[in-house]
């Protein structure tokens, strides 16, 4: 089997020291652990977990009204979950959040059996959202210009992470 | 039982610089009372979002007192971020729940469990190391000092009198209350972090 082209953490994590990410709000994935292990000793970035998603978006919102820099890593089905807090703060209140979405079910041959993929950007575009697909190193750039976009449009930009083999793990 | 305002104003004295975070009939009262309301943020938007919010101000802004005035409702939609607030531990933030007992805001309803549960000890139990419950206002005078000297996430639960909402939507007089939107534009305006 071919070696497949991945994405790094060490990568994703110099992504968020260049954009000057000050505060990173998660909750765990299946693909995530040796990300979060990176995080944890990188002292420029402050972690915070939640108990569920709805509160990431809104935590995010008091950090950008702080006047620090927030990150939310989540799911996709976190992101279902926090419907009411992206609606009612991320959009409502024009507030330029970026979230990196890990794209359970995500394959690169479209079909899919997992709903959670199904349905993720179908609401996305729903809401208005622009998104990016992050799947390896060469493309995780794409990180440095949601936050453009973030502060062009004021608004909240999704990346999803398409890495089917991967994730965020070595 | 206490009035929400007569709380407010002895609360408003411990304000210092701080930043306010009320939600539901909580903002309507503190709109009254307010005595910097370019450093008010009332969450309208996201039902029971405003511990999360104030949690993510305290984090950005740890020099300065952040007040959460929540709704017993509210809170009960995010009783998690008990958990999240207790474990990030900002000193600086003050967590108020308004326990009316009721969705005052949509007619009255009562809460869920509104005559067997108790914030103040799921509060203490999801680790705040601070943790108050009142129902009478001269105790509360009494003790303000202390409450609002203590070190941050304090919880204090208020018994409050409903102010119940039954006018159909179409009838309600306007809140007057500023949108979130514009009031984090004016906290970040007054912090002087506008771009
Ligand atoms: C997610 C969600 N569910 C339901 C509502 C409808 N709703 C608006 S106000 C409110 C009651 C709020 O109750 P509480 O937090 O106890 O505050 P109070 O009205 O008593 O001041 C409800 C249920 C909503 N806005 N959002």
């Amino acid at each position: 089997m071919t070696q497949q082209a991945l994405l790094s953490p060490e990568v994703v994590i110099q992504e968020f020291k260049s954009n000057g990410i000050t505060h990173v709000v998660y909750l765990p994935d299946s693909e995530t652990n040796w990300m979060y292990q990176l995080m944890e000793a990188e002292p420029s970035l402050d972690l915070i977990p939640v108990t569920r998603e709805g509160e990431s978006v809104a935590i995010a919102a008091g950090i950008l009204a702080g006047g620090k820099k927030p990150v939310v890593l989540i799911q996709n089905t976190g992101l279902f979950e926090s419907g009411d807090s992206i609606r009612g703060l991320a959009l409502d209140c024009a507030l330029p959040i970026v979230m990196l979405i890990g794209y359970r079910g995500w394959t690169r041959h479209g079909a899919t059996p997992d709903s959670a993929a199904r349905f993720t950007e179908p609401i996305l575009r729903a809401w208005g959202i622009t998104y990016y697909l992050v799947e390896h190193d060469g493309d995780a750039n794409r990180i440095s210009l949601a936050y453009q976009e973030a502060d062009r449009t004021n608004m909240p930009v999704v990346v999803l992470v398409g890495d089917e083999y991967h994730g965020f793990n070595r | 039982m206490i009035n929400q305002i007569d709380l407010m104003r002895l609360v408003d004295q411990y304000r210092d610089d701080g930043i306010v975070v009320p939600t539901m009939t909580g903002s309507r009262g503190w709109n009254i009372v307010s005595s910097n309301k370019n450093r008010d943020v009332p969450l309208g938007g996201a039902m029971g979002k405003a511990s999360s919010f104030a949690l993510g101000v305290a984090l950005a802004q740890p020099d300065k007192r952040v007040i959460i005035f929540d709704g017993d409702g509210s809170l009960l939609m995010n009783l998690g971020s008990l958990v999240t607030i207790a474990d990030k531990a900002p000193k600086n933030l003050y967590h108020f729940v308004l326990e009316n007992g009721v969705y005052a805001v949509t007619g009255g309803q009562p809460i869920p469990g509104s005559t067997k549960l108790s914030f103040a000890g799921m509060a203490k139990e999801a680790g705040y190391p601070t943790s108050f419950e009142f129902d009478d206002l001269e105790e509360f005078a009494s003790r303000v000092a202390e409450v609002m000297n203590s070190e941050g996430p304090v919880f204090i639960c208020v018994k409050t009198t409903p102010e119940i909402q039954n006018e159909p939507m179409g009838l309600r007089k306007p809140s007057g209350l500023k949108p979130t939107k514009t009031a984090i534009r004016d906290l970040k305006h007054d912090l002087g972090l506008w771009d």
